[in-house]
């Protein structure tokens, strides 16, 4: 209890010097200003948005490979926290292309790739509260986890393989970025990712609880 | 274009859905912590 306080604080900590940092620290970009600042939100909230999925993705595949419960809740409760990230880039995005672009959306490679990745989590929970059986629950969402994160590595690759209204890389190429730029992005990189790890832990006892709950409905039945 | 309007929007949305989703799993764990005692303290009676 003490080690996750102690955690949660240190979590809030680090989010409160990042947002300090985006608005107070971060040089004025030369074209956009003010609101080129929105970028140390989604865009670190972006990656954390994919890291999270690949944690599901290892835990849908280890599900598949040991049949464990653990590897099941470890899926769920990050495709919940990754799509919990996910929704904020897809909000915070459009309020950045709006003064910047002149336009709330664009059908590009990215956007579209993002769009889709939302709804086919969405759809992995929808997928769940359908089965009423824990295993056979498991199992096939585990299957449809696998085939959803095919559209991850596109996501990432988007703008790299295709031309897009979406600005090009910025954060892993050579002089993209001012130096002061790329240390608030990584100082919120890290927050969000450390905000990420305390989520799916808190969602992830959540889930051992409810199987909890589920063999106790066992025992008292079997009274 | 300084748009600080938009900035302090995105923000607020985005905080605001971290703390909707960790309350949202703070409730959902404390009615299930409920629902593992009633459930124990049920099956302690019927002994």
């Amino acid at each position: 209890m003490k080690k996750d306080a102690m955690f949660g604080f240190i979590v809030v900590a680090l989010i409160g010097v990042s947002a300090y940092a985006s608005f107070f620290v971060a040089p004025d970009e030369k074209t956009m200003h003010a609101v080129q600042r929105i970028f140390y939100l989604h865009a670190p909230c972006g990656m954390t948005a994919l890291v999270a999925f690949l944690i599901a993705f290892v835990g849908n595949v280890a599900y598949l490979v040991k049949r464990e419960s653990k590897w099941d809740w470890l899926g769920i409760a990050s495709v919940e926290v990754g799509l919990a990230f996910c929704t904020v880039v897809l909000l915070t995005g459009p309020i950045w292309a709006h003064p910047a672009w002149g336009v709330w959306w664009a059908w590009d490679a990215r956007l579209t790739s993002t769009l889709v990745l939302w709804l086919l989590y969405v759809v992995y929970l929808l997928l769940r509260t359908m089965i009423e059986d824990p295993d056979r629950r498991a199992l096939v969402s585990a299957f449809y986890g696998v085939f959803s994160f095919l559209d991850v590595p596109l996501v990432y690759g988007s703008i790299w393989w295709w031309r897009t209204q979406h600005p090009q890389p910025v954060v892993f190429t050579s002089g993209g970025l001012n130096p002061v730029m790329r240390k608030v992005f990584y100082l919120s990189w890290a927050s969000l990712t450390l905000l990420m790890a305390l989520l799916i832990r808190k969602r992830y006892e959540l889930e051992a609880l409810r199987s909890e709950v589920r063999g106790l409905e066992r025992e008292a039945e079997a009274q | 274009m300084n748009n600080l309007g938009s900035v302090l929007a995105a923000y607020l949305v985005g905080w605001g859905i971290f703390f909707v989703f960790y309350l949202s799993v703070g409730k959902r764990t404390s009615d299930l912590k409920k629902e593992v005692e009633n459930l124990k303290s049920g099956m302690e009676r019927r002994k």
